[in-house]
């Protein structure tokens, strides 16, 4: 019997102790949101946090996690309501197909509590992305949102705006292309 | 093609003696596979290759964490993750190659998993921290229920994936000096793409000059240049005494050329590795001109 | 000059708060995928599966022998199917019949399926496959483009070749003759994998009225339909596919899943037990199709200003083992072999032939980015040789309104490969920046040579270079750093007389609670066909997105309005729902005898008119606008009733040391008509970039004995957030008038340029001309140390060759 606490709350299982973390979740705690890209640790759709540190779920033995503190995608929102990295999710386009977004979230869920408020920048939240294939978006609109939800203003910033990169219509193309990228966000930011 | 993972067997110790005793019992029987944060481990289970049945499970032994900052040097505990050494502001500071080399294993998630111990005994020609720790001098820690040792890193490997570390026997610490005094240290990945890559060559140099500019201390060692991690001694001895200079350079890379032997493999081929080994000693040795420069 | 983007006037008519088209509404399925709870095929729990495999092929080419089950092996509760199983005909229903959906005898590529495996036990299931023998009588493979064209062995037919095609127009060798210079060139490119995050699976049960349904990962509901209808020998009516939540496709899921499907359902119906088949990463790259390898030549003649005159060309795509897809996107890599150039005298040639690997098939872009990425680099080496500005030479010969592509097709309306050209040079700073790096690049170089081992001089510019990050002289570093650019366009829907062949149909009709619900195979895979199709009938109805509902392609109760390809999905489905919409609003309305006001509105009079009517539905079927002609025999005519047009520009820094390139910035231009909804297509473009980037940069599939040897994502590469740069996408609208609300296609667009762009910033930046990819740092190693940096230097009359890496 392995005990653990699975977002949030107490869970025991009685499966054998070299059987992966990703399959206990999905199939003895009924929780699918984790995925399976790979099986190498390469993915990282199977994305987990570990006692608060992103890992791979299919490298690591149930036997490892006993006692320690296991949230899943299921476990990222706010008492059932998106929050605010989920939010910028939707808003700003993240998820694509969807299938890498689970550990995505897992893993920017880490970087936003290290940053505790702080705005990573573009650069740190691609470092922190690595592990995290995704072959859909490009990556773009995934650092956006981890961004922007790092800024707090998903809401204000997303739908109606339509974010910071929308289509420039080709008029206004070439005053826009005279501002930075930088300039660019910190502008979406003053709006927020 | 994934292994019968239920079938697999693991044993949990209470402490570091505890699981000495149980690897040595292990020995004359079916043999137990030490386990740390199962990065290797589970890429060959899920292949299809495990490495065998019975596991001894590393993970809670607190005798085997910490990083110990001591006079002469630090003691990394075995089951130190590279985020943790990217993380501590001592290495940051005195061992920026191996906060470096940390920093460009796997990502985040394999960081938070993977243990110094575990790339060492995983006995990879590609292991990133391993160049750095032989550029240092580290020695490792090895202890049986027949006792401790200390092991020099550059005599740990005896062959491809071979070590000198025996099944009865754990990795419980690995030891760095500080390196000599205006030293300059350096490393260097070349892998696959910009994260989460596997290398395919990784150098690291440590240099030191006297007070004439002459290179007084020098260390290249490589990985995936041959079938283990390995000093390339000749180039070394080629720089020793000598100023840093592109005439100094050139000798040392054609004395590399017998150091080494790279192979085509799956990530890469013998003349790129060929070339590019050479090419890093001489970023080397411009990164140290370079930083003499600014000084 | 090329037009304005402006909206087409018609839509205006019919905006009305709360507008959709143009506005990034959430999205519909949003919230499920953020929260885990979307379901992928995976993910859904079916009492009493059986987990189904694969037994592959170990050679490429040969006889089986003999298949024996090791007796020592127990096979109880073992389901165990081989091609005798079949209850109709051993196939893949696609093109042609030649693929069995398990080999029998032959074996005609590695991997190839022979027999399948089932248990309740995944782990038993696992092991029963080790306890397989398979005996061959191996033969030699044909493994290459090459061994193939000279008949090594034959394969198919007597020459080998799946299909031939050639286009003409005007007279190339007189053209030829008649140039100022004459530029050679040879391009190749290796197979792409598709490399979606979530590997194809399947879940297959048989019904109770004897039928089959099947549920899975897959872009086309109605293929998997056809295919299973002559496997099994049903009636098309007891064959029933749902689409589940797909993670991704990009091709991969086009034709494949007929195959899987046909597997999970014949291990359903020989044990009467549902099963399922997933298959591991490995086994997704080992045996799943790929983008087709290509060796591409070509040989332009132009004048000394630029104006080009005549172009040859010869491709030549491997199409591996069977048929598959092979004849149509060699069809489409052909038809937009020239790029989008105005030219009198074009003759493109192109054969896909057989070999002993397996089948490569649909991925994005479908031939189209094997033969812009040689024609653009080919570009840059015309332009090297004439001394020109790479992008003056595009400027000068880029299409106009009113030009004829090498079919004959004249360009009548929204043609935007001008205003992409130029939104993307004005976005980068091209001229400046090109400048730039030249001096940077001069600068370092001057400093390294004498200095040897750099010292005291190296602080020199320092704070200027660096910074966007690391200066070009960081830490020892020899770097280089460069720009370039490339154009594509790319035809939207099925090829020629494609579409009309297809004849595709959408529905509308009402659901019971009064909302419009949307009827169609369309798939949702990621690209967001579900939030764009709501878009399009909320628009035309008056209501929000939110309002409508989108059904979930299921052969079953959807009309077969064709497969998710080609970028067919917003321009020709999207197309036909407008037109249903409209239909129903008219209809609505006349009922009301007064216009819908809104969505409460529309909600009250639908339940009324459901109430008093019963119910309605609106189908709409393909219809071909009289102004497009095709001629499938003498490919002449209207290829495709419009193309998009997109511009990439990267910026590079390259290692000289390791070869080792890095992407600084992109920026993707594209004419799409209209952005029905502005943030799905900027991920469009992102996303394709991207995969482009990793297709030039990359990604490499390496073979061993003809089967993949780096099937483990370990080995084979493709880009993380890091190797990905900041994306700038700005988005041209160009309107076509007979697009929904002016809209083009979008989908492979973006994956034609960043290659070729990224060659170009390459050459730019080092001087090393590589005309294979990926550019890969072993080849640019390589390149480099050949000195291969020999044509920046002004053009002399008469033919000049361009070698393999020259
Ligand atoms: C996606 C991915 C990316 C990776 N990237 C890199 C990379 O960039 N660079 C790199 O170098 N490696 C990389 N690795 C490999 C791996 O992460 C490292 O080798 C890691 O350090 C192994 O440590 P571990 O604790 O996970 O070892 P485990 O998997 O637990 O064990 C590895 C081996 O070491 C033995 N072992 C472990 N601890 C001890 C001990 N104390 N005493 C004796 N034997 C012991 C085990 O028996 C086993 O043979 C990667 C792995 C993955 C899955
Ligand atoms: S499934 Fe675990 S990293 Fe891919
Ligand atoms: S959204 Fe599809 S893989 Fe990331």
């Amino acid at each position: 019997m392995i005990e653990f606490v699975l977002n949030g709350r107490g869970r025991r299982v009685r499966v054998p102790p070299m059987k992966r973390l990703l399959d206990v979740l999905r199939e003895d705690c009924s929780l699918p949101g984790t995925k399976e890209g790979c099986g190498e640790g390469e993915c990282g759709a199977c994305s987990v946090l570990l006692d608060g540190r992103t890992v791979c779920s299919c490298l690591v033995p149930v036997v490892q996690v006993r006692g320690a503190r296991v949230v899943t995608v299921e476990g990222l929102d706010r008492g059932g309501r998106p929050s605010a990295l989920q939010r910028a999710f939707i808003d700003l386009g993240a998820a694509q197909c969807g299938i890498c977004t689970p550990g995505m979230l897992v893993t920017a869920a880490e970087l936003l509590r290290h940053a505790r408020g702080r705005v990573p920048s573009e650069e740190e939240v691609r470092e922190a992305l690595a592990g995290n294939l995704c072959r859909c978006t490009g990556y773009q609109k995934i650092v956006d949102a981890v961004r922007a939800a790092a800024r707090g203003a998903s809401r204000d910033g997303a739908a109606g705006t339509s974010g910071a990169r929308a289509p420039g219509r080709s008029r206004a193309g070439t005053a826009r292309a005279k501002r930075s990228r930088t300039a660019r966000t910190k502008r979406s930011r003053r709006r927020g | 093609m994934r292994s019968a993972l239920s079938t697999l067997e693991v044993v949990r110790p209470r402490s570091l003696d505890h699981a000495l005793e149980a690897l040595g019992r292990s020995v004359s029987g079916e043999r137990l596979v030490p386990l740390a944060g199962g990065t290797d481990l589970f890429v060959y289970l899920n292949a299809g290759t495990p490495p065998g049945t019975r596991y001894l499970d590393l993970w809670g032994l607190r005798e085997l964490r910490g990083i110990r900052v001591r006079d002469g040097g630090v003691r990394l505990g075995a089951l130190t993750t590279f985020r943790e050494i990217r993380e501590h502001p001592v290495l940051g500071r005195r061992f920026p190659s191996l906060v470096a080399a940390a920093a460009e294993v796997g990502a985040w998630q394999i960081q938070n998993r993977a243990t110094l111990a575990g790339n060492i005994a995983n006995a990879s020609p590609a292991g990133d921290s391993l160049p750095v720790l032989m550029a240092h001098d580290a020695k490792v820690d090895v202890r049986s229920a027949r006792g401790a040792r200390e092991v020099a890193f550059e005599r740990l490997y005896r062959g491809y994936r071979e070590l000198t570390v025996d099944a009865d026997e754990l990795i419980t610490a690995v030891t760095l000096p500080f390196p000599p005094a205006r030293s300059f240290p350096f490393f260097r990945k070349v892998g696959t793409r910009r994260a989460q890559s596997i290398s395919k060559v990784v150098f690291s140099g440590l240099l030191a000059l006297d007070r004439e500019r002459r290179i007084a201390h020098v260390r290249l060692a490589y990985g995936s240049v041959a079938p283990v991690t390995l000093r390339a001694r000749r180039a070394e001895r080629a720089l020793r005494g000598e100023p840093l200079a592109a005439s100094v350079a050139a000798r040392a890379r054609a004395a590399l050329a017998e150091d080494i032997a790279p192979i085509d493999d799956i990530r890469s081929s013998r003349d790129y590795r060929l070339a590019v080994a050479g090419n890093l000693l001489e970023q080397f040795l411009r990164a140290a001109a370079e930083s003499r420069a600014r000084r | 000059m090329a037009r304005r983007a402006r909206l087409p006037r018609a839509s205006r008519t019919v905006l009305r708060p709360p507008a959709s088209v143009g506005r990034s509404v959430p999205r519909l399925e949003g919230l499920d995928k953020v929260t885990g709870r979307a379901l992928y095929v995976d993910d859904l729990r079916v009492p009493g599966v059986l987990h189904g495999r694969t037994v592959r092929s170990t050679i490429a080419r040969g006889r089986i022998k003999r298949v024996r089950l090791d007796p020592a092996f127990d096979w109880s509760g073992v389901v165990v199917a081989d091609h005798r199983d079949i209850p109709g005909e051993n196939l893949v229903a696609l093109i042609e019949d030649d693929q069995p959906l398990l080999a029998a005898e032959e074996i005609h590529h590695a991997e190839e399926p022979i027999l399948l495996l089932a248990h309740e036990d995944p782990e038993r299931v696992e092991a029963a496959t080790r306890a397989v023998r398979i005996e061959y009588e191996p033969l030699e493979p044909v493994l290459t483009i090459e061994d193939s064209l000279a008949r090594k062995a034959p394969l198919y037919r007597d020459d080998n070749v799946f299909k031939n095609i050639l286009i003409e127009r005007g007279d190339v060798e007189r053209g030829l003759a008649g140039s100022d210079l004459v530029i050679e060139g040879e391009y190749r490119c290796g197979h792409q994998e598709q490399l979606y995050i979530e590997n194809n699976g399947m879940i297959a049960e048989r019904t109770p009225d004897g039928g089959l349904l099947v549920r899975g990962s897959l872009q086309c509901p109605y293929y998997v339909h056809k295919a299973l209808v002559r496997a099994f020998a049903l009636p098309p009516d007891k064959v029933r596919i749902v689409q589940t939540v797909t993670g991704g496709g990009f091709g991969g899921k086009e034709e494949y899943p007929s195959m899987i499907g046909g597997h999970a359902a014949l291990l359903a119906w020989k044990s009467g037990r549902p099963v399922k088949i997933v298959y591991d990463r490995l086994e997704d790259i080992a045996a799943t199709t790929k983008r087709h390898p290509a060796a591409i030549k070509l040989r332009t003649g132009v004048r000394r200003d630029g104006t080009l005159v005549a172009n040859a060309i010869d491709i030549v795509m491997d199409g591996g083992a069977y048929v598959t897809l092979s004849p149509v996107v060699l069809s489409r890599g052909a038809i937009h072999a020239a790029g989008p150039y105005r030219c009198p005298n074009v003759s493109i040639r192109a054969r896909a032939v057989a070999t002993n690997t397996p089948p490569n098939g649909a991925f994005r872009g479908f031939g189209a980015p094997q033969t812009q990425f040689a024609v653009e680099c080919h570009m840059d080496r015309i332009a090297a040789a004439l001394g020109l500005d790479p992008l003056e030479l595009r400027r000068r010969n880029a299409y106009r309104l009113g030009d004829v592509t090498p079919t004959g097709q004249v360009l009548r309306e929204s043609v935007g490969a001008l205003e992409a050209l130029e939104t993307a040079a004005r976005r980068a700073r091209w001229a400046e920046r090109r400048a730039r790096h030249e001096r940077e690049n001069r600068d370092n170089e001057a400093r390294e040579r004498p200095a040897g081992l750099g010292g005291a001089a190296a602080g020199r510019r320092r704070g200027e270079t660096s910074r966007n990050g690391a200066g070009p002289r960081a830490n020892g570093r020899r770097l280089r750093r460069g720009i370039g650019l490339a154009l594509a366009y790319h035809g939207a829907g099925f090829t020629g007389s494609g579409e009309v062949k297809l004849g595709s149909i959408a529905a509308l009709d009402l659901s019971h609670d009064g909302r419009p619900r949307i009827l169609s195979a369309s798939t949702e895979i990621g690209q967001g066909t579900t939030t764009m199709f709501a878009q399009l009938v909320a628009e035309t109805l008056g209501v929000p997105a939110d309002f409508v509902a989108v059904e979930t392609p299921d052969t079953g109760l959807v009309p077969d309005s064709g497969p998710t390809v080609a970028s067919r999905t917003c321009m020709v489905v999207g197309g036909l729902l407008e037109k249903c919409a409209r239909a129903m609003r008219e209809r609505l309305e006349l009922f009301a005898e007064r216009p819908i006001r809104d969505a409460r509105d529309f909600q009250r009079i639908a339940r009324r008119f459901l109430a008093e009517r019963g119910p309605l539905r609106f189908e709409r079927g393909y219809e071909k606008p009289p102004e497009i002609e095709w001629d499938d025999d003498r490919y002449r005519g209207d290829a495709y009733g419009v193309f998009s047009y997109g511009c990439c520009v990267v910026e590079v820094e390259v290692d000289l040391d390791t070869g080792e390139t890095r992407v600084l910035r992109t920026i993707a231009t594209a004419d799409i008509g209209k952005a029905i909804h502005p943030i799905l297509a900027a991920g469009q473009i992102e996303g394709g970039t991207v995969q482009g980037l990793g297709y030039g940069l990359l990604e490499e599939v390496r073979w061993k004995d003809g089967r993949v040897w780096n099937h483990q994502l370990t080995n084979y590469i493709i880009p993380t957030s890091m190797d990905a740069s900041p994306i700038e996408v700005v988005i041209v609208e160009l309107p076509y008038s007979r697009g929904p609300f002016g809209a083009k296609g979008v989908g492979e667009l973006p994956m034609d340029a960043p290659a070729p762009a990224i060659v170009a910033a390459i050459a730019h930046a080092t001087g090393a001309r590589i005309d294979e990819i990926p550019v890969t740092p072993e080849r640019l190693l390589e390149g480099l140390r050949d000195g291969a940096r020999r044509d920046g230097s002004r053009s002399s009359p008469g033919s000049r060759r361009g070698g393999k890496r020259s």
